[in-house]
């Protein structure tokens, strides 16, 4: 019920960031059920938590901060983490590595899937959701620096990791 | 030499595939789950919760 007129209520905008959200929390996740979950919980607290959202300000950064929270609390409450993380790659492991040059896609998505939590969340955000460095480290709380070390640093554990699978042509 | 053109076309693909692993989930619709949610605390009003 948007009683205010001219103001629009952000709260419309939820579903526009929805698409991004999830796929922010699958990458954190890294299981598409849980994934959702973390979203639907997600959506619930940022309904109640609305009055602490600024007007104008990036929507989708505070959700993602949210969802982030949301998600590495969860995380100190369980174990489930580390379960699903194997299941994952248990499940990349029955297909062999790629030999023909380029990155198989399933070998990416289990190197991804073995990076730690705040490296797979930086290259997301950055690298893949389009999102500038300033708002990826608002969202997780840390400096730009930060930000930018971590990218690197997954970047290059991800280029060791994959870069075996060319290796047709030794160095 | 060819380590370094190597590793660079190993950056492009790890772009690439950040790039394609999160836009396969953008642009899934999104599940009925969430429309029933967002509808459900419409109704509900605005931060009274659910």
């Amino acid at each position: 019920m948007n009683m205010l007129r001219g103001a629009p209520d952000p709260r419309d905008e939820i579903l526009s960031v929805l698409p991004a959200m999830r796929a922010f929390a699958l990458s954190l996740a890294r299981n598409a059920s849980v994934a959702d979950d973390l979203v639907q919980d997600t959506i619930v607290k940022a309904w109640k938590s609305f009055d602490s959202y600024e007007a104008g300000t990036n929507l989708q950064a505070w959700l993602f901060t949210i969802l982030r929270n949301t998600y590495y609390s969860d995380l100190r409450k369980s174990v489930r983490e580390r379960s699903h993380a194997e299941a994952y790659i248990a499940r990349a492991d029955t297909d062999g590595p790629g030999n023909d040059g380029h990155i198989a896609v399933l070998d990416f998505e289990k190197a991804f899937a073995s990076l730690p939590d705040e490296q797979r969340e930086a290259l997301v955000l950055v690298g893949a959701s389009g999102m500038s460095y300033q708002d990826a480290a608002i969202t997780c709380g840390v400096a730009v620096g930060t930000i930018k070390s971590r990218i690197n640093r997954g970047r290059k554990r991800l280029a060791d990791q994959l870069g075996r699978t060319g290796d047709g042509n030794p160095a | 030499m060819v380590r370094q053109t190597h590793n660079s076309q190993v950056e492009r693909d790890i772009d690439e595939n950040l790039r394609r692993v999160y836009r396969t989930i953008v642009e899934q619709e999104v599940p009925d789950r969430f429309m029933q949610l967002l509808e459900k605390l419409r109704r509900h009003g605005h931060g009274t919760g659910t």
